[in-house]
């Protein structure tokens, strides 16, 4: 069961991305040549609703299922590393048209020259990885 | 059934994917695709070479479990739940693809341009594959998240490092989609 519901999750998230077109090479073209409202829409809506929420969760004090209250672990504060990583990751999301949730779900979908995609995402973040003590961060 | 076959608008995705983050946290986790490449290169014995890979993995194989149900999740969809139909894309982008030498754009999820194992097998497609997932793994990790960390997570967290990242995610999408796609996809 603890298993389980993680897999289920996980191909709820496959099946939204799927049929919500985000995992759409084209959608992402479109979506930075600002032609189409519906990626923006997805975001935007997703955004919003978990804007509500996460403050309604704080507001509260609602438990996870572990009984603990839940609570969103901050990002480290920093500037370069996120302006600077971002726009490499946007460089790349914008060429092979997939973030790495959708590098996955397209695997699943049949697109099998997915795997050298997700084999050189692999090999860049273990780069970053190497690299990470002599970048700016 | 027949609105399940179809594509899913925005105003029913956009909430599910808040329901697949929401579930994630209330399993005590977190909604992040990106450390799962951290993961692999940690099972992959990457701790030899860099600290930042040296911890306790089997905490992040409920995220693994997630990718596979990710990978079956798509297989479902394309299999039983689609009627076939083209995206409805905007017609200006559909022509402005064909001046790049992208035809039938639409027809399927991703263009055989790129991912057709015809165009894969060739110098400049395979040079185009490693670098675009390069920078997918290299940037996802610097920026510490990908779309489902910072756009919707830590933009539903209100967090200023998310924003940061997100407007980061446009720079390098706008100057790939605008100044780099010509380049590299002119006839």
């Amino acid at each position: 069961m603890k298993i389980l519901k993680f897999l289920l999750v996980g191909i709820f998230f496959g099946i939204v991305l799927v049929k919500s077109e985000a995992v759409s090479w084209y959608r992402i073209y479109e979506m930075f040549k600002f032609q189409s409202f519906h990626m923006y829409g997805i975001i935007g809506s997703a955004v919003l609703l978990g804007v509500l929420f996460i403050w309604l969760f704080k507001v509260f004090g609602v438990k996870n299922i572990e009984g603990n209250r839940i609570s969103l672990v901050p990002k480290d504060s920093g500037f370069v590393r996120y302006i600077v990583g971002g726009t490499v990751f946007g460089l790349g999301w914008a060429l092979a048209g997939a973030c790495p949730g959708p590098l996955y779900v397209l695997l699943g979908t049949g697109v099998i020259s997915m795997l050298i995609v997700i084999a050189a995402a692999v090999f860049g973040t273990f780069v970053y990885g190497v690299l990470k003590s002599k970048l700016p961060h | 059934m027949e609105y399940l076959l179809k594509p899913w608008p925005w105003y029913v995705s956009g909430p599910l994917f808040t329901l697949v983050m929401l579930l994630l946290i209330y399993f005590g986790k977190t909604f992040g695709m990106s450390t799962t490449l951290r993961t692999l290169c940690s099972i992959g014995g990457a701790g030899k070479y860099s600290d930042f890979f040296r911890f306790d993995w089997k905490a992040y194989r409920w995220n693994l479990i997630v990718v596979l149900g990710a990978i079956i999740g798509g297989y479902i969809a394309v299999t039983f739940l689609s009627d076939g139909s083209t995206i409805a894309l905007n017609a200006q982008t559909v022509s402005d693809l064909s001046e790049l030498g992208f035809y039938n754009a639409g027809e399927g999820l991703l263009p055989t341009e790129i991912y057709a194992w015809d165009n894969v097998l060739t110098l400049k497609g395979m040079a185009i594959l490693i670098i675009a997932g390069f920078l997918v793994g290299f940037g996802t990790r610097y920026a510490g998240g990908c779309t489902s960390g910072h756009a919707i997570t830590g933009l539903s967290n209100l967090q200023w490092p998310s924003l940061i990242a997100v407007i980061g995610f446009f720079i390098g999408g706008l100057i790939m989609t605008h100044f780099l796609l010509p380049l590299i996809f002119s006839p």
